[in-house]
């Protein structure tokens, strides 16, 4: 079985967003890179998979679509346990344009379980994943929140409103994962780290795609008047505010 | 031409979700000078159905099928695909939710139409189509252009006031081409009874601060009081105190209830980027200094154990 998971470099979670050339463009400086946290936990849920000899996982590949400054990322996927990269060689315009490219890809290089995670932390777009699965006109399973092998089998628990729900599919499938489907994202060892160098980090040109969409500009949201304070013995006078004045209880 | 609204069913009824999509689907159609048309999947009764009208849906499509009774992605975008082409549809409307998410994406293509993903309000100019969305997990906005000549908008939930505005739609049933259902679905477990964290017009969550998950009890009986969800951040969650579907924050659950209380959480801006959108933030955090303040619209600085006891009993004052 062939595994491919799809990164997105993002903005550590903690960077504060800024943007430059009249609130045209996402300010870079100082902005520490990371796998897109859900891209990670999908990334740790194929390795623990494929420790299993049982589940025959021959190799995992990660994929991105972006720049050259996406490498040191993709090289921490390596770190962590990936056994090849491939980079599509474009600045990602939109989520379909993304999709189109990686969709693309697959199209001469098939694998049977295609992860991808629920949203990226900058356009939170959630779209990437299905995307790439109507392009293939494939299966796709979204929400998932665990996700074992039976005998060649996929076996998928997915979120759905208030609880949770089985399902298996033909392969190939799109698992497009969330929350709880890896515990904590695994961290690379200083081994894992020597040995990404080797592994193979393999560039292919784009496809001529136009996206869909675009950005106009950026707005920070409005800035909150100051917090009421209340003393803390006078938790009836915060009820009664919250009763006249806010009007949500 | 029209603006197509897909809502899904739960159990055969609709939610207030439903009429927020109808309501948003009609002033977009008006900006358009279209008609609105609503899709219903799946085993809907007639006079659920024309509740719909209550937000002035033009025409009702219900489509209903044995094959349909599972959510299989690839399937029910086909349906939709085919009602929106059928309705000769410019603009489709889909909740942002679950289903939404997982739908809206394979639409996008299938139509080749571009996706404004987690909208809060309506679009700017629908010359060109411009939206507003939120960006960086809510850190920022964004206007966006879409340049497709059919636009896919999913609708972030409770953050679009519906209006009552009566028609009387037609209803069609429809007989939609139903493709390969490729998935099949099992053990299906719902809870009952319980607010779910995405609908609650209210949610008391805790944090850190509580010190430990069997301090929740206080957190329950507000909750409980109030009508509310509870939710926690996501220390309390790593740390198995709560399970992982009351994380609220940016890796976690995003949502926008009318009032949030923070009993315990400091506020890292993770966990702010999952909840700022609430119209209403109430504070309670022993440390000055902690982020939440200036998120919040009313604060305490204090234990959230010693506090929550006496917010119960004022709460019962006025119920």
């Amino acid at each position: 079985m062939k595994i491919l998971i799809c990164l997105s470099n993002v903005p550590d979670t903690t960077t504060k967003a800024k943007f430059v050339n009249d609130n045209t463009a996402f300010d870079t400086t100082g902005v520490q890179w990371i796998i897109n946290p859900w891209d990670e936990l999908a990334l740790t849920r194929a390795i623990e998979l494929k420790s299993d000899a049982a589940n025959s996982i021959d190799n995992i590949t990660v994929i991105t679509v972006g720049g050259k400054d996406a490498e040191p990322t993709m090289r921490k996927a390596l770190a962590i346990g990936a056994d090849d990269a491939v980079r599509v060689d474009a600045e990602p315009k939109d989520a379909y344009y993304v999709a189109a490219q990686i969709a693309e890809y697959l199209k001469s290089n098939p694998f049977d379980l295609i992860f991808s995670g629920i949203e990226s932390a900058d356009y939170n777009g959630s779209a990437v994943g299905g995307m790439i699965a109507e392009f293939l006109n494939i299966p796709s399973i979204s929400a998932v929140s665990k996700m074992n092998i039976e005998n060649g089998q996929v076996n998928i628990t997915r979120e759905i409103d208030g609880g949770t729900e089985d399902v298996t599919s033909e392969l190939p499938v799109v698992s497009i994962v969330q929350k709880g489907i890896a515990k904590e994202p695994m961290i690379a060892a200083m081994r894992g780290i020597m040995m990404a160098r080797k592994k193979p980090l393999n560039v292919v040109a784009p496809v001529e795609i136009e996206a869909l969409t675009e950005i106009v500009n950026f707005e920070l949201p409005q800035a909150k008047p100051a917090c009421k304070m209340i003393e803390p013995e006078n938790v009836k006078e915060l009820v009664s505010l919250l009763q006249n004045e806010a009007k949500v209880i | 031409m029209s603006v197509l609204v897909f809502t899904e069913n739960w159990d055969g009824k609709f939610k207030k979700m439903s009429f927020e999509l109808v309501s948003y689907a009609s002033k977009i159609a008006e900006m358009l000078n279209t008609q609105t048309v609503v899709l219903s999947i799946g085993d809907v009764q007639e006079d659920e159905l024309k509740k719909l009208g209550n937000y002035a849906a033009d025409k009702i499509v219900s489509v209903n099928n044995d094959k349909l009774k599972n959510l299989d992605n690839q399937v029910y975008t086909s349906v939709i695909a085919e009602v929106a082409t059928k309705e000769e549809a410019t603009v489709v409307i889909i909740a942002q939710n679950n289903m939404g998410k997982a739908l809206a994406p394979r639409l996008s293509v299938k139509l080749k139409a571009g996706l404004g993903a987690g909208v809060s309000k309506l679009p700017a100019s629908v010359e060109p189509f411009t939206i507003f969305k939120k960006v960086y997990s809510g850190k920022a906005y964004s206007n966006v252009v879409i340049k497709s000549d059919v636009k896919i908008l999913t609708l972030a939930q409770n953050s679009f006031e519906f209006e009552e505005n009566v028609k009387s739609p037609a209803i069609e049933n429809f007989e939609a081409t139903i493709g390969d259902v490729k998935t099949t679905v099992s053990n299906v477990q719902k809870q009952t009874g319980k607010i779910l964290l995405n609908d609650a017009e209210i949610v008391v969550s805790g944090g850190r601060g509580m010190k430990s998950g069997e301090q929740w009890a206080p957190i329950e009986e507000l909750a409980e009081l109030l009508g509310a969800a509870t939710a926690c951040s996501r220390p309390v969650s790593d740390e198995g105190w709560r399970p992982h579907e009351e994380h609220t924050g940016q890796t976690g659950k995003i949502i926008a209830p009318n009032l949030y209380i923070a009993a315990g959480i400091s506020g890292a801006i993770q966990h702010l980027a999952g909840i700022s959108s609430s119209k209403c933030i109430v504070a309670i955090n022993t440390d000055k200094d902690a982020p939440i303040f200036e998120a919040a619209d009313y604060g305490i600085i204090g234990d959230a154990a010693k506090i929550l006891p006496d917010f119960i009993e004022a709460v019962k004052e006025i119920k």
